[in-house]
């Protein structure tokens, strides 16, 4: 009979070597960078298109997300239910997103379909036209899908902090209204298409068992289309956070819950402390393990769940503590968040809680690079923010050696109750 | 092709193990063959109130999180209506620390009063953040109502009320455990960077020991055939209106159920699907429509649900929807059709099996199903499904007298 009372032996995860696999890298005709991890155990892929076109870029609000939604509503040879239809078929996935700084399509599909994928990719950066009925649809659909997320405290609360960090009128801090969706018309989305699409800057990202002659068809298909030729100018814009910091917003009187934010500005990945914040961040709120999860939830039980985490942007970010909390105790919850802050600030961490949290980092780092499309996922994210795997080694040896002093210190440096944003949407 | 190996200890524990030398980690994936359609209906929400506690501490050792934290690892857990699920990676070196603590709470929890008392509040918040404070939170409730009269599936895995979690004791708790936590309902998948010797010692080590319990014999109420249509309406403070429809079907084990999740892919499975091609694009009545199925164990229900666009008149947008039925039980799908919905089920699956943790989770669900190498010969079923087989169970489904309607519509 094994003795229950003692844990077995482990290996400390931060005795690992962790490696952070480098992607191969080849070039389109047109200058256009494609980084590959070709590695896997099933027969499938992922491509990225990320083009320069998130709505840092737009003029008007929504220009950016509404021509990335509508790129595949139809080109000049297909209808949007052919594009579906065609993709479907092949059993792929088109996706696309669009973000702050950038805008992405992404195929997913068996590696076995791409050749039959590619060229209609290939269509929807060159002849996409913007159907006049696609953006009425669209219109309707999101002001609809607007209006019920408005009904939610968490929605209302996430568009605030954001609103308060940034300003409303930052790519950061904006937010959608019902008219910004009645202001878009087809010429807008049209002319942002030619400038940040067809003639746009583009990256691409590939991960999963690729086909031999994956250089050959990805330049056949987009090294001669202009991407990458003309300049993007990058314009300025100024934070303006919110003067006043702690905000109630009534949503609905009725309602049962109540979403908090607290939120300060914070620097981005090229700070020097950023490494250490992360670390800190995990112990205060970053994972189930964290002081706020085991104070809040599984001591007090006044949430199902509270997190902290590093809000990244590529021009700057914030530090946040989000969580939705029954009605009468989320001034109790704040306050407790506040307790946590205290208590870093001036309390001793234990070694046994800081080896926990080294530990878990690294064994969730081991697990996280597991697969291809994970370590692309790496990958993109050091190459968009203008870094290379030094910085990821670097992360690795802070999470290794940081010392409770050093995590003391950066909580004194940046968790003062009185430099954050408070919320709360009841 | 996910290739395993199975082994059974004296107790009665299920151990199955795949190897995947590729990754330096190793997967730990307990499934209890227990869930919300086993509970007594005065007491509903128990068996997801019980996957919290399994987190509260067991008979040995105080605390799971922290250790598996301390050996690099992360876990998580599900309930649903017919299982609860437990799943945790790690390190491969530090594999034995994942059996010390799930067998550990395999043998006995510590049964705290304050973790009781914790756990509850925490459900009750989850209550509220998914089904109180959202619009639209309660139509499964409502829903589920509607459909069943006899089988457990009539309640939500959260609970038919707040008040059945708040009111859990003790006794309960432990009852519940001894009934349902024990080696012979239980399935243990391994996966990873392991061997099956390894496995196979460290299985009779930590688990061995455990008595085995009884194995428990399911005889929940067959829910009667429904010969009537059911139809329902609430109002409630949302912005727009919306239908709910749900039809009977069969099992996850029955023959039909592959061709019954083809036609759920075929009317509303994404952007080419019939019904949002036809009533969000072309006739513009939904914002959105979804057809789907809950793939439930027993006999369990296909859904289709739309949020209308605003001013569309409700039984104009039901209408439209049946006309869609109509054609699917009366005229035979295309072959290409079909074809397709087939190349994505084949797309799904291969993006699945892409990490180890879903292998492991996938083979003990399978082996629930009554084997785990179904997980490699499913597809097959997919494929032989035929247009004719579409067109057959369209027309036994998708019938107004096996159909539930909700219009779930906006105050004022």
């Amino acid at each position: 009979m094994p003795d229950r009372s003692k844990a077995p032996h482990i290996k400390d995860a931060i005795e690992y070597a962790i490696e952070l696999k480098k992607p191969e890298i080849f070039s389109l005709d047109n200058g256009v960078k494609v980084y590959n991890v070709n590695a896997g155990t099933e027969e499938v892929v992922q491509i990225e298109w990320i083009f320069k076109a998130g709505n840092w870029f737009e003029k008007s609000n929504n220009i950016a997300s509404a021509t990335n939604f509508l790129i595949k509503n139809g080109t000049t040879k297909k209808s949007a239910y052919e594009i579906n239809e065609y993709v479907d078929f092949y059993g792929a996935y088109l996706n696309r997103s669009c973000y702050n700084e950038t805008a992405v399509v992404t195929l997913h599909c068996l590696s076995r379909q791409l050749e039959s994928l590619l060229p209609l990719v290939q269509e929807l950066f060159v002849e996409a036209i913007f159907p006049e009925e696609e953006l009425h649809i669209f219109r309707q659909n999101m002001k609809q899908k607007l209006e019920v997320n408005l009904k939610k405290c968490d929605f209302v609360a996430g568009r605030k902090i954001d609103e308060f960090l940034f300003g409303a009128k930052h790519p950061y801090g904006v937010y959608s209204e019902m008219s910004d969706y009645d202001a878009l018309d087809v010429a807008a989305l049209r002319q942002y298409y030619a400038t940040y699409y067809q003639q746009g800057h583009c990256t691409i990202f590939s991960a999963g068992i690729l086909p031999a002659n994956y250089a050959t068809l990805m330049n056949e298909n987009f090294g001669n289309l202009p991407f990458n030729q003309l300049p993007i100018e990058t314009p300025e814009h100024l934070i303006a956070p919110a003067e006043q910091k702690k905000w109630n917003i009534i949503n609905d009187p009725e309602g049962v819950q109540g979403a908090v934010r607290i939120a300060r500005p914070f620097p981005t990945r090229h700070h020097p402390d950023f490494p250490k914040v992360q670390v800190l961040n995990t112990l205060f709120g970053g994972f189930f393990g964290s002081r706020l999860m085991n104070n809040i939830r599984e001591d007090k039980g006044y949430t199902y769940g509270i997190y902290s985490f590093l809000v990244n942007h590529i021009h700057g970010g914030a530090w946040m503590i989000s969580t939705e909390a029954g009605r009468d105790v989320c001034g109790a919850t704040v306050q407790e968040v506040y307790n946590e802050m205290q208590a870093l600030r001036e309390g001793d961490i234990d070694p046994e809680e800081i080896l926990l949290v080294k530990n878990y980092l690294i064994g969730t780092l081991l697990g996280d690079l597991d697969g291809p499309f994970h370590i692309i996922a790496r990958w993109k994210n050091l190459v968009l923010n203008g870094l290379d795997d030094s910085f990821f080694y670097h992360s690795v040896d802070t999470i290794k050696n940081i010392t409770a002093d050093e995590l003391k210190a950066m909580a004194n440096k940046y968790l003062n109750p009185e430099e954050f944003y408070e919320l709360v949407v009841v | 092709m996910v290739k395993f190996e199975r082994f059974m200890l004296d107790n009665g524990l299920k151990v199955l193990v795949h190897t995947d030398q590729s990754t330096p980690m190793a997967v730990v994936n307990v499934l209890y063959d227990v869930g919300a359609r086993d509970e007594d209906e005065q007491q509903t929400g128990f068996a997801h109130l019980f996957e919290h506690l399994m987190f509260g501490g067991s008979v040995n050792v105080p605390d799971y999180d922290d250790p598996l934290q301390v050996a690099g690892g992360e876990n998580n857990a599900y309930t649903t209506n017919d299982l609860t699920n437990y799943y945790c990676q790690l390190p491969s070196e530090n594999l034995e620390t994942a059996f010390w603590l799930e067998s550990d709470r395999m043998l006995s929890l510590a049964f705290s009063k304050k973790s009781l008392d914790v756990q509850r509040k925490v459900v009750c918040e989850e209550f509220k953040e998914h089904y109180i404070n959202k619009p639209y939170g309660d139509v499964w409730h409502i829903m589920r109502e509607l459909a069943f009269k006899q089988h457990p599936y009539r309640w939500m895995t959260i609970g038919k009320e707040l008040s059945h979690v708040e009111n859990a004791q003790l006794e309960d708790v432990k009852r519940f455990f001894f009934k349902h936590y024990t080696p012979c309902n239980a399935i243990l998948v391994v996966a990873g960077n392991v061997s099956t010797e390894q496995v196979r010692a460290l299985a009779e080590k930590w688990f061995g020991e455990i008595p085995s319990g009884e194995k428990y014999n399911r005889s929940l109420p067959v829910e009667p055939e429904q010969n009537e249509e059911r139809r329902m309406t609430v109002h409630r403070k949302v912005p727009a209106d919306a239908i709910y429809k749900t039809w009977h079907m069969c099992s996850r084990l029955d023959d039909d159920y592959y061709a019954t999740d083809l036609l759920t892919d075929i009317l509303g499975g994404g952007a080419s699907s019939r019904l949002y091609q036809s009533l969000v694009k072309e006739q513009q009545l939904f914002t959105g429509i979804n057809c789907y199925h809950f793939g439930s164990l027993d006999a369990g229900l296909l859904a289709i649900d739309g949020q209308l666009v605003k001013g569309v008149d409700i039984k104009k947008a039901e209408d439209a929807i049946e006309a869609e039925l109509d054609k699917i039980r009366h005229s035979i799908v295309d072959e290409r059709e079909l074809q397709k919905v087939q190349n994505k089920t084949e797309s799904v699956m291969a993006f699945e099996d892409m990490s180890v943790m879903n292998r492991a989770g996938s083979l003990a669900f399978y082996e629930l199903l009554g084997d785990g190498e179904l997980m490699n010969t499913e597809f097959k079923k997919y494929q032989d499904v035929t247009v004719q087989d579409l067109k057959r169970i369209a027309n036994a489904v998708l019938q107004p007298s096996n159909s539930n309607t909700l219009w779930y519509l906006a105050e004022n």
